[in-house]
């Protein structure tokens, strides 16, 4: 598998919420995706990137445009130093949320793409990667 | 900071957001609409969301509260033009909008909110109350 | 000595060998590629071969291979396109055996059968690498004429005003549900239908990824302001729906098309009346009478 590029995105604004769902919509027709696939990892970076806002005080977003033989794909990594998260398990499911949410953001970005991990520790921060592939 | 504009178009008010919303200014739309509707007393509001081509939980939240709230206020609410890779992606997402009127655009949207008031002059009508004249 | 100091030794004349074999071998293919492009890639796979054996690494994956891999991925890619068989492209590596193992023979050497079995292991990896490219590229020729061929042989139709309907027939598979999805979801934007037909009356079976697909368009559609209505299901479908635990309640269902249509034309306020015939009190004053 070849990193064809990658980039970071600061996540400190509502304007940067914004710009991550503009860049992402422009790497992921760069690498050929349909316009549903397209929406569908726009979507849950938006998410991703609004969680690690408000609930990670701020991060980042790596972004990286892979190629694996035949096919082409984008992987997205968003960490913060924030407070973290005490328990996954519940974090990840369906309507589960602290904020004023519906909750969806976690859960919602793991079924938008094909690849999910998440690493989080009480105190230190939150790392997701999503890999959505063509 | 720029605000959406909203249009009056006699008994209902028309939204079309044109452009892809930071959070704050959701945000702003949410309050603006609501106060709008007690002012100018509508009866019904109309989004048009056929500009955007991502609509994640957040924008949902938003349209649910608009929702919510409107029928507090005595208005129906029916959000028009939602595109097809959206609505896949929302579906994926699992986000259902319930309690959300949606019809496929304006012109149908404006029937939608037509009939949902004729049917409320009627239910007056048959309890003895007389309907209010505009 | 070694075959990494043969090959620098008789580079040229070893190129030359392997260029006439495979100009008069019966893999040539004169029809698909000309001498002169033949001669190029030889040329480049073998420049390439050259600088990674003189690197030492025997290890084809490792990264003093890495321009080596990328020629035989080409070349493989390319053939694969031009309608070359398997076996000829992997020829294509595989032929350069020959005059290496001649050269090696023929020249003073200390450890004949070590040199030969590290060419053959070398040249074999190459050789299968080329044939996994090859089907890669074929593979991706095959799912562009199949999704152009399922565009073309799902079309949908427009019943009635407001009222679309989308015939399927054949095996559903999930990438051509979803591509048929889609393009149902587009059509009821593009025409403002406020119902559309999804008719399965030509579908021999459903699984439960196919079902799954069929109902969120249904969500979907549902979400855009517009209502589907699935029919056509037959028993034995009926019967795995039930089994795999598929959940219908939320979908309006029909047993055929006919009544889907009777359904649609009720919801949409429309409605179909038979022309009268033309009755005596008309006939009476003309020239012609029904009696």
């Amino acid at each position: 598998m070849s990193l064809l590029r990658s980039e970071t995105l600061a996540i400190g604004t509502d304007a940067d919420v914004v710009h991550v769902r503009q860049k992402v919509r422009a790497w992921a027709t760069d690498q050929g995706f349909g316009l549903v696939d397209q929406t569908k990892i726009v979507t849950a970076a938006s998410e991703l990137a609004r969680n690690t806002l408000i609930h990670g005080g701020g991060g980042s977003m790596h972004l990286q445009a892979l190629n694996d033989g035949s096919r082409r794909g984008l992987r997205l990594v968003f960490e913060d130093h924030g407070p973290g998260i005490p328990d996954l398990k519940l974090a990840m499911t369906d309507g589960y949320t602290t904020g004023t949410g519906l909750g969806l953001g976690l859960s919602g970005a793991k079924r938008l793409s094909n690849e999910f991990e998440i690493d989080s520790k009480p105190g230190e921060g939150t790392r997701v990667a999503i890999t959505r592939w063509r | 900071m720029e605000r959406i504009p909203i249009l009056k178009m006699g008994d209902f008010l028309l939204v079309s957001i044109q452009v892809d919303m930071h959070d704050r200014l959701a945000m702003s739309l949410q309050d603006d609409l609501t106060d709008k509707i007690v002012r100018s007393r509508a009866h019904g509001v109309l989004i048009d969301i056929s500009a955007l081509d991502v609509v994640d939980s957040f924008i949902g939240r938003m349209l649910g509260n608009i929702a919510s709230m409107s029928r507090i206020l005595d208005a129906e609410t029916v959000v028009v033009g939602m595109r097809p890779a959206v609505a896949i992606t929302l579906v994926e997402l699992g986000l259902s909008l319930p309690g959300i009127r949606t019809a496929l655009n304006v012109e149908r949207g404006m029937e939608l909110l037509r009939r949902a008031r004729t049917w409320d002059d009627l239910e007056g009508g048959e309890n003895g109350d007389v309907p209010a004249s505009e | 000595m070694g075959f990494a100091d043969v090959l620098n030794q008789r580079e040229a004349e070893i190129l030359r060998d392997w260029v006439a074999l495979q100009l008069s071998a019966n893999f040539r293919r004169s029809d698909l590629i000309n001498d002169t492009d033949l001669r190029q890639q030889s040329g480049d796979f073998w420049n390439a071969f050259r600088q990674a054996v003189a690197s030492g690494s025997e290890d084809v994956m490792a990264p003093a291979w890495k321009d080596v891999r990328e020629v035989v991925d080409e070349i493989a890619a390319s053939r694969a396109r031009q309608g070359f068989t398997p076996s000829e492209t992997a020829a294509f590596v595989f032929s350069l055996k020959q005059p290496l193992f001649r050269a090696l023979q023929s020249s003073p050497n200390g450890d004949l059968s070590n040199e030969l079995w590290k060419i053959t292991m070398l040249l074999d990896k190459l050789g299968l690498l080329s044939t996994e490219t090859y089907q890669k590229s074929r593979e991706e020729v095959i799912s562009r004429q199949q999704r152009e061929l399922l565009e073309l042989s799902t079309p949908v139709v427009k019943l009635w005003d407001g009222i679309l309907a989308l015939p399927l027939i054949g095996t559903l598979d999930s990438e051509r549900t979803q591509i048929v999805m889609e393009s149902l979801l587009q059509t009821i934007v593009e025409t403002g239908a406020a119902i559309a037909i999804i008719d399965i009356t030509g579908v021999p079976t459903v699984d439960t990824l196919v079902a799954q697909h069929l109902l969120k368009t249904v969500a979907a559609a549902r979400l855009m302001g517009a209502e589907c209505v699935i029919s056509g299901i037959r028993p034995q479908i009926a019967a795995t729906i039930v089994h795999l635990g598929v959940d219908l309640n939320s979908v309006a269902t029909k047993a055929t098309l006919a009544d889907a249509f009777a359904l649609a034309l009720r919801r949409t306020g429309q409605t179909v009346q038979k022309i009268r015939a033309i009755s005596s009190q008309e006939g009476r004053g003309g020239t012609h009478s029904d009696s």
